[in-house]
């Protein structure tokens, strides 16, 4: 008798196994936690050293022109303008090919087609930066020189290269947007007489909207982060671009160009943060306009 | 459960496996690491490798990164020779007292063009205008009617501080675009018509042309002599402290043995065949 009430009364191997389980988890959650917040605060210090210690400018770091922190010129407007032309360029040209790529494989693709398809996405996913970077050097740039003259280095090429590597991030992300569109809303779409592409357009491509511009914004998001491919291709000259074949920089570009030839705790260091700052903080912000997408856009 | 058991003390594992290594590599004093410069990466590689067929005891790693990591590695103690292709003293915020300078070899560096500019030989000062943008067409040198592309490297590499401390004369350099390696550089000039940069003599090839500045040509006889006068030396830098078997490795690449065949063999000129010798200030004795 007293044997089974003991039983009863302890935690029994199952809640022990419980317990451990979530012992485990708390703990790899709070390392992640701790490795973030550390990587957050460690950048942030750094990143902002430029104006603490070295007595810089924000309003001189963001809107001015000249970049030589060798020489205390910190303007870094050039880089986040090409950022963001690369970034918005390849996205423009991306996402029609994207969602036109979805639609078949949802849409209109037998079984094996879409498979097919599933199967060059995941491996245009998996190609290295560095191999686009390589393609971008050898194809990309020398086509633009002959179309348009110049050295062939710049924003087009860099959104060319972008291009393809988004590709595949906003098609595959649309394509899950579109297979969640309920069944019953194609189905009531054509019980209304509507045809195929009327069902499309007015009422599937409607439905996923929100989640083709999380896609879209994903892919921009991947585009801006981009370092290696871009830095092959843009010419890597800090400096305003006048027009789409002029060398310019990203700040990913000047970043990985710079690192290896400054000191720690330097000016042209610290300078180096900050861009890298910039970049956590456009991250930042696109991961909220995907928050905020994914909150507004839902059909009511 | 099982599974997280298995893979939390297989992480637990691989963590005590690499703090193991780690703790070993700072203890065992046969263990090298050296990083820097990629202009000399090529020598010291080649160099470990044939010192470590000979001292089995010993491994040596050797990674690029620049000439800036390697110098700010050995400021802090991190590494065991930091390699730079410009003196400590020439980069501010470098402590050049806890530091040992070890020059290897020496680099001639030339301005080189694509051939269709048709031109093969330039003045000093018209080298200077056209790196700071007061020549902007060929035909102002004596070539075509092309407009000039500049190709630099980037900022802080070590051939372009050598570079413009003996061309520019303290002047600034236009901005241009920037590449990270000699060999970009050379792939550019071949294929872009009207560019003009500068390698290290090593990366010439017959689809650029080398240019010679006030007829001099850029030949190891004249860096020897320093007639050609864009010039640096590869700088291995050690701590002041440095242990046994890291001085033995830098003494091996001064040696006779590396000095006359690898160093030649690789593009580089031998300390020992230097004619002359020049300090951090660029001053020539």
């Amino acid at each position: 008798m007293d044997e089974i009430k003991d039983r009863l009364l302890k935690p029994s191997k199952a809640t022990h196994e419980d317990q451990r389980g979530k012992f485990i988890s708390y703990l790899s959650i709070g390392l992640i936690a701790v490795l973030v917040i550390s990587i957050l605060v460690f950048i942030t210090i750094h990143g902002l050293a430029m104006f603490t210690q070295n007595g810089m400018k924000i309003s001189d770091f963001l809107f001015k022109t000249d970049w030589n922190p060798g020489k205390k010129l910190i303007g870094a407007l050039p880089m986040i303008v090409t950022s963001f032309g690369v970034t918005l360029l390849s996205a423009l040209i991306a996402t029609p090919f994207a969602i036109a790529v979805a639609l078949f494989m949802t849409e209109f693709a037998p079984k094996r087609g879409a498979k097919f398809l599933q199967v060059i996405i995941e491996l245009l996913v998996g190609i290295p930066s560095v191999i686009y970077g390589l393609i971008g050097l050898a194809i990309v740039v020398p086509a633009v020189r002959t179309i348009y003259g110049g050295t062939g280095f710049g924003i087009l090429a860099g959104a060319i290269v972008l291009f393809v590597m988004v590709l595949p991030t906003i098609t595959s992300l649309t394509v899950d947007s579109l297979k969640a569109v309920p069944r019953h809303y194609r189905q009531a779409s054509l019980a209304l007489g509507a045809t195929r592409w009327q069902t499309i357009y007015k009422v599937i491509l409607r439905a996923a909207t929100p989640g083709i511009l999380t896609a879209v914004v994903f892919g921009m998001a991947r585009a801006f982060g981009e370092a290696l491919a871009v830095q092959m291709v843009i010419g890597n000259a800090a400096m305003l671009p006048q027009n789409l074949t002029s060398p310019s920089a990203t700040l990913t570009s000047q970043l990985t160009m710079g690192i290896g030839n400054t000191i720690m705790g330097t000016l042209p260091n610290n300078a180096l943060w900050s861009l890298a700052l910039l970049l956590l903080i456009m991250s930042l912000v696109f991961n909220l306009v995907v928050k905020l997408i994914a909150r507004k856009g839902r059909i009511k | 459960m099982k599974k997280i058991l298995i893979l939390v003390s297989s992480l637990l594992l691989a963590g005590v496996f690499i703090a193991g290594c780690s703790s070993k590599s700072a203890s065992d004093s046969s263990k090298l690491t050296i990083v820097g410069s990629t202009a000399l990466q090529p020598l010291v590689e080649q160099a470990a490798n044939n010192y470590q067929d000979e001292n089995s005891g010993t491994s040596i790693t050797v990674q690029g990164g620049g000439s800036g990591t390697g110098l700010s590695q050995i400021s802090n103690g991190s590494v065991s020779v930091g390699n730079s292709d410009v003196f400590a003293s020439q980069v501010s915020g470098v402590n050049t007292k806890k530091i040992v300078d070890n020059k290897v070899a020496v680099v001639g560096i030339t301005p080189v063009v694509n051939p269709d500019t048709g031109v093969k030989n330039l003045t000093m000062q018209q080298l200077q205008d056209i790196f700071t943008g007061k020549i902007t067409n060929w035909n102002q040198v004596g070539g075509k009617d092309e407009e000039i592309t500049i190709i630099n490297r980037a900022k802080g590499s070590g051939t372009r501080i050598t570079f413009e401390q003996n061309v520019l004369d303290g002047k600034s350099a236009i901005k241009a675009q920037e590449q990270d390696s000699n060999g970009t550089v050379q792939k550019l000039v071949s294929s872009t018509s009207g560019a003009i940069s500068y390698v290290s003599f090593s990366y010439v090839n017959s689809k650029i042309q080398a240019v010679s500045i006030d007829n001099v040509k850029p030949t190891d006889a004249n860096v020897k002599t320093n007639a050609w006068k864009i010039w640096s030396y590869e700088h291995m830098y050690t701590t002041k402290n440095a242990d046994a078997s890291t001085k033995k490795f830098v003494k091996y690449v001064k040696s006779d043995k590396v000095q006359k065949t690898l160093v030649k063999k690789l593009g580089y000129i031998a300390i020992k065949d230097m004619k002359v010798s020049k300090d951090a200030n660029n001053q020539i004795k």
